[in-house]
């Protein structure tokens, strides 16, 4: 049999392979290129980006929970300028597509930053990001509001004509009625989840962990969540949906898969793996060889209920 | 680099103190004194994350045996405070773990013709030794080791067997001098006005005097500092401290794992 056909589309993004590294998790790619070969990875995501730099939160940011851990980074970032000179040389030397993980605190602002993303001819396509759940002004009102995120994306997908993808967060009542939000402004994918809002104590200070005193939970420990909601929000658009959540193996990616996910995001695992994106594509490529499929796009949604 | 290694010696030197010995790739013996390696103590998902620590030592030992070859090592010294350290303290050896290294930006070995002064507190003197064993080969060094009590007191011997002046004191008085190590580095080295360079490793409180002590007698001073880290290559952001210029207007985070661990101490805003 010949090898499995593993790569997927989307939004006009052809990848190798349906993983991607997810924002936050990969810094620009180049910290991790000692490490794992960039060019097994179906595409790299970089690390959220602003007009400005941004200092982020105060320390302690992160802290590790049973079988996940808790981050209130707060968007650190070089800024736009900075990526421009100094992050985009090395992407340009790497052929798997770069998509920029983004975020502004007005709409105005999420237009002027699509509007300079678009003119970077390395940049395949943009991530909104609505969910940052650390920042007063990093999303999270876009995130949380229907109305507030159409008004958003409706303003990138005019600044742009790169493919745009908005990242949601799971901390809402119904993330359905946002991801119909989206679909609506045209976003062209969704990726989901984003961290979910969670809380470490330290018993002899009587204090909380994190200097932000909440932060974003990942890790295995969200993976349930996460499917469940991949599910919905699959069930529910048109557009693709890209699986992010606690994916440490290629059974993990191929759960999503299954629950509708066109491609997933590999996060949390790159911190402790820094191979991880490479290691679960081979994963993938391994089961679909040892089960006789032919091309994993056969698989998408491919869940009976 | 990335590799798999085996456990050589998991040795408890003092309640709850362990030193390791672990086999690597003969290109670990390139490390710089001051580097650290990130080790997934399990492959699992509890505990999740690496755990960061300082090389305490490098080497090469070669066999004895015609045709054998030589093999390269390095050892951890820690202390079980947790999930990680507590998984690590059961290895024996012939058990293996995920090893990525070396990591970080080392000491500055500085002038030969300096004496150094190296202070250490508690479990804080790991990557001291290796420092220790490469600068003594060319300068004067003088150790100072501090604790709370005699079992946090660890590796004296050790120090002492490289040609190291080595002076402790603890705050219960049980081993050495009683009082803070910092003072009694400072008596030693007001005592004459020789040029000398700090260096430095151990908790925050005493970091801190150490920097202020080098502030005050304008003394060249490298802290290594420990931080609580997710990845160790600069990505997950979680390790930063503040630099000097940071305020809240300014921010000025450093990366601990990228930037450091090894800081000047005039690159850091002591607060």
């Amino acid at each position: 049999m010949s090898k499995p056909d593993l790569s997927v589309n989307i939004a006009g993004i052809a990848l190798r392979n349906p993983v991607m590294t997810a924002s936050g998790t990969f810094g620009y790619g180049e910290e991790f290129s000692e490490y794992v070969d960039l060019e097994t990875i179906g595409a790299i995501i970089t690390k959220g980006l602003s007009l400005r730099p941004k200092a982020g939160n105060p320390t302690p940011r992160i802290q590790e929970t049973t079988g996940g851990m808790l981050n209130a980074i707060g968007l650190q970032n070089v800024g736009i300028d900075a990526f421009v000179e100094q992050k985009v040389p090395f992407l340009r030397t790497v052929s798997t597509p770069v998509i920029a993980n983004f975020f502004g605190n007005t709409v105005e602002e999420y237009a002027e930053l699509a509007e300079r993303l678009d003119r970077i001819p390395e940049v395949a396509g943009v991530e909104i990001n609505i969910s940052c759940p650390n920042v007063k002004h990093g999303g999270i009102v876009f995130g949380t509001d229907p109305k507030a995120a159409y008004s958003v994306v409706k303003a990138v997908r005019e600044a742009t004509i790169k493919p745009v993808i908005v990242k949601l967060s799971p901390n809402v009542t119904d993330i359905v009625e946002m991801a119909w939000a989206c679909a609506d402004a045209e976003a062209d994918a969704l990726s989901l989840i984003n961290t979910l809002t969670g809380m470490a104590i330290d018993l002899k200070k009587r204090r909380p962990v994190l200097a932000n005193v909440t932060g974003g939970l990942s890790g295995p420990a969200v993976k349930p969540v996460a499917l469940r909601m991949v599910w919905q929000v699959a069930r529910a658009v048109k557009i693709p949906v890209i699986g992010i959540g606690g994916i440490m193996s290629g059974t993990d990616a191929l759960e999503f898969m299954l629950a509708g996910a066109s491609a997933v995001q590999v996060g949390t695992a790159n911190f402790l793996d820094p191979a991880a994106a490479q290691r679960i594509a081979t994963e993938m490529e391994q089961y679909l060889e040892d089960n006789g499929i032919a091309d994993v796009k056969e698989l998408i949604g491919a869940l009976e209920v | 680099m990335q590799f798999r290694s085996t456990i050589i010696s998991n040795q408890e030197v003092s309640p709850g103190y362990f030193r390791m010995r672990l086999t690597a790739p003969p290109e670990l013996s390139g490390a710089s004194p001051g580097q650290f390696i990130m080790v997934r103590v399990r492959d699992a998902i509890d505990p999740l994350l690496r755990r960061p620590f300082g090389i305490f030592d490098v080497g090469t030992i070669k066999s004895e045996f015609p045709g054998l070859g030589s093999a390269t090592y390095f050892e951890i010294l820690y202390k079980v405070v947790g999930k990680g350290t507590e998984a690590l303290s059961d290895y024996h050896h012939g058990d293996h773990v995920d090893v990525i290294a070396p990591l970080g930006a080392g000491f500055d070995l500085g002038d030969p013709a300096e004496e150094k002064i190296l202070v250490g507190g508690g479990v804080g003197i790991a990557p001291l030794y290796y420092l220790a064993r490469t600068l003594v080969q060319r300068s004067r060094v003088r150790f100072f080791l501090g604790g709370r009590t005699r079992d946090d007191i660890l590796c004296v011997t050790e120090f002492e067997r490289l040609g190291v002046e080595t002076y402790v004191a603890t705050d219960d008085g049980t081993l050495g001098d009683r009082g803070l190590v910092t003072d009694v580095m400072e008596r030693h080295i007001r005592e004459d006005g020789r040029p000398k360079t700090l260096y430095a490793c151990g908790p925050m409180p005493m970091l801190k005097a150490v920097a202020d002590i080098a502030r005050r007698t304008a003394t060249p001073c490298q802290v290594s500092l420990e931080a609580y880290m997710a990845c160790g290559m600069g990505a997950c952001l979680g390790c930063v401290v503040k630099g000097k210029g940071h305020s809240d207007d300014t921010p000025d985070y450093r990366c601990v794992c990228k930037d450091g661990p090894v800081f000047t101490f005039d690159q850091l805003k002591w607060v």
